[in-house]
């Protein structure tokens, strides 16, 4: 594989909620540019936590980033906001797709585009990019997002994240909740950007088994930290790293973490 | 004729819902964007309509007077949301709401600092004349209000509907964690909010200025808002619409029908009842927080 540019580092972060519950104690993970990259995890070993973090979204759930640091595109963006995260071409899509229940699939996308504030024609132009991508949408664009299907509502929040034009798209559990053919799609859709765009993406799921197939590299998180960072062929084909970290095989103290959660 | 009678007693009613309405639509504002229930919103209205009596009394002509309250609401509703509830951004609600009651008593005191305390009658230039409509009189006046807040509705919905910071607004109020993940200015946004509350305080405290006086007591009215948003819903403008209209209603029927077994004086208090006995049905208002979900 050839040798990247660092697009973002995090160093050593720990994080708190309320300045009391610590949920992460030293996460260290780098992606560069036009990679994929699978944060793997058990439930509540900190993934969200993780992403929120690097998002500049911790704040907004009362948690705090209480050391290390979170390097994007060379620049040091610990304290940044998630608008100007965003701005600078670091885009997450929530767990839970948290799409705008209310809101058109098309206003969804429209409001993901806000940020690049777009005259009417490049905003029309940016939708179709959108729509070629999961023509599913172009079908529901006037239906309100809440009344559309799991898959649909994932695919919206990604189309949302996207008009604002990543250079880094940030996913949470993409699969949650979704039937395994949705989120092949879902998964042959990202790939496809990164491939033809060099959209580089950082990817935390609990079904590691999809993500590692589509993944450059993966770093592994344990209650709040990273224990094991490497690429994401050699984690496949080690059993008994799957089963001792990512929850595979019987008889594992973490077996039970396969099981789907919901948030 | 008691048909007649009847119809005028809820013709009335529900007009003067109207007036409910518009003080009901200045907390739902606030509250669909950032769940801070603004107790401040009477206060809010008070100061508008002192402000506005006022200049004109010190001999400015009337459009004059409204462009200059417009623009100290505006400010106001502004400076509010920066300099209160931004710091306390994400603080549980009751520390906003406590907030609020604070920022009430600020401004009342503000008011009476800058226009003194006596009494001032509010003059639109509209005539408070009985019109008959097919046998049932109506008043002219509460007719004017009416359209004001139909006006007044209808611009918040041409706003949030098709303008760049509406379709923020109504995504935010959806779902604000996601507002923020997609890079939307939240605090912009408040502010937007805050402002547009200020003006809707400034028409609601002209209304009600000039059918009851310009006096402290003014700022009360939100005490008849609350029954309206609990039967209309806290985060829905047509709930504050058809619940300001259902209180009206309520309570000149009741007043009319119930209150002589009752030795009268109900009116004051049954709006509250029915939001009560609401409540325990239907908690979340009539149109508050409906779910746009498929499970």
């Amino acid at each position: 594989m050839t040798i990247h540019e660092v697009l973002l580092s995090l160093d050593g972060v720990e994080a708190t909620y309320n300045h009391a519950i610590r949920a992460l104690s030293g996460v260290s993970l780098t992606v560069r540019t036009k990679e994929i990259v699978a944060l793997l995890g058990a439930n509540g070993a900190g993934k969200t936590t993780a992403l929120k973090a690097l998002s500049g979204l911790l704040p907004a759930e009362r948690g705090q980033i209480a050391a290390g640091s979170i390097v994007y595109d060379g620049e040091d963006v610990t304290r940044r906001s998630p608008a100007e995260l965003v701005r600078a071409g670091l885009v997450q899509v929530l767990e839970g797709r948290h799409c705008f229940r209310s809101l058109t699939v098309e206003d969804n996308l429209i409001v993901g585009g806000q940020v690049r504030g777009l005259d009417r024609a490049a905003l029309r132009s940016e939708l179709e990019r959108i729509y070629a991508l999961f023509p599913r949408l172009r079908d529901r664009r006037r239906i309100p997002a809440g009344l559309t299907s799991g898959g649909e509502q994932q695919m919206t929040a990604i189309g949302r994240a996207l008009m604002a034009r990543p250079r880094l798209l940030v996913l949470d559990e993409p699969s949650m909740g979704l039937a395994p053919m949705v989120v092949e799609g879902i998964f042959a859709a990202l790939k496809r950007l990164n491939r033809e765009e060099g959209l580089s993406i950082l990817v935390a799921e609990q079904n590691s088994t999809v993500a590692l197939r589509h993944a450059d590299r993966a770093s592994v998180l344990e209650t709040g930290r990273t224990v094991l960072d490497g690429s994401a062929a050699d984690l496949r084909d080690r059993d008994d790293i799957k089963a001792f970290y990512l929850g595979f095989g019987v008889g594992s103290s973490t077996a039970a973490a396969t099981t789907p959660t919901a948030a | 004729m008691e048909w007649q009678f009847f119809t005028e007693v809820l013709v009335g009613g529900l007009l003067s819902g109207v007036m409910y309405s518009l003080v009901a639509i200045g907390f739902v504002l606030i509250y669909k964007t950032s769940g801070v229930l603004n107790f401040a919103q009477g206060a809010l209205l008070l100061f508008a309509a002192l402000t506005f009596v006022s200049l004109t009394e010190r001999g400015l002509p009337g459009w004059a007077a409204i462009l200059l309250t417009l623009a100290a609401m505006t400010v106001i509703g502004a400076a509010i949301e920066r300099a209160v509830l931004r710091p306390l951004v994400n603080q549980p609600p009751i520390t906003l709401f406590m907030a609020t009651l604070g920022v009430s008593y600020v401004i009342e005191g503000a008011a009476q600092l800058l226009w003194g305390t006596q009494v001032h009658g509010l003059d639109l230039g509209i005539d408070d004349l009985p019109l008959e409509f097919g046998g049932v009189l109506v008043s002219s006046f509460d007719l004017f209000a009416a359209a004001v807040a139909g006006a007044m509705v209808a611009a918040l919905t041409l706003f949030f509907r098709y303008t760049r910071i509406g379709l923020g607004f109504r995504a935010v109020a959806d779902d604000q964690l996601a507002a923020l993940a997609v890079g939307l200015s939240l605090d912009r946004i408040w502010t937007a909010v805050w402002t547009a509350a200020g003006v809707v305080a400034l028409v609601a405290g002209l209304v009600w200025g000039a059918r009851l006086g310009v006096q402290f007591s003014l700022s009360l009215v939100v005490l008849k808002a609350l029954p309206v948003l609990v039967l209309g819903g806290f985060d829905s403008i047509a709930g504050a619409i058809v619940g300001g209209l259902i209180v009206g209603a309520v309570e000149k029927l009741a007043e009319v029908y119930i209150g002589p077994f009752v030795g009268g004086g109900i009116e004051g208090w049954i709006a509250y009842v029915a939001a009560l006995g609401f409540l325990l049905i239907r908690p979340s208002g009539l149109f508050g927080a409906k779910l746009v979900e498929r499970v």
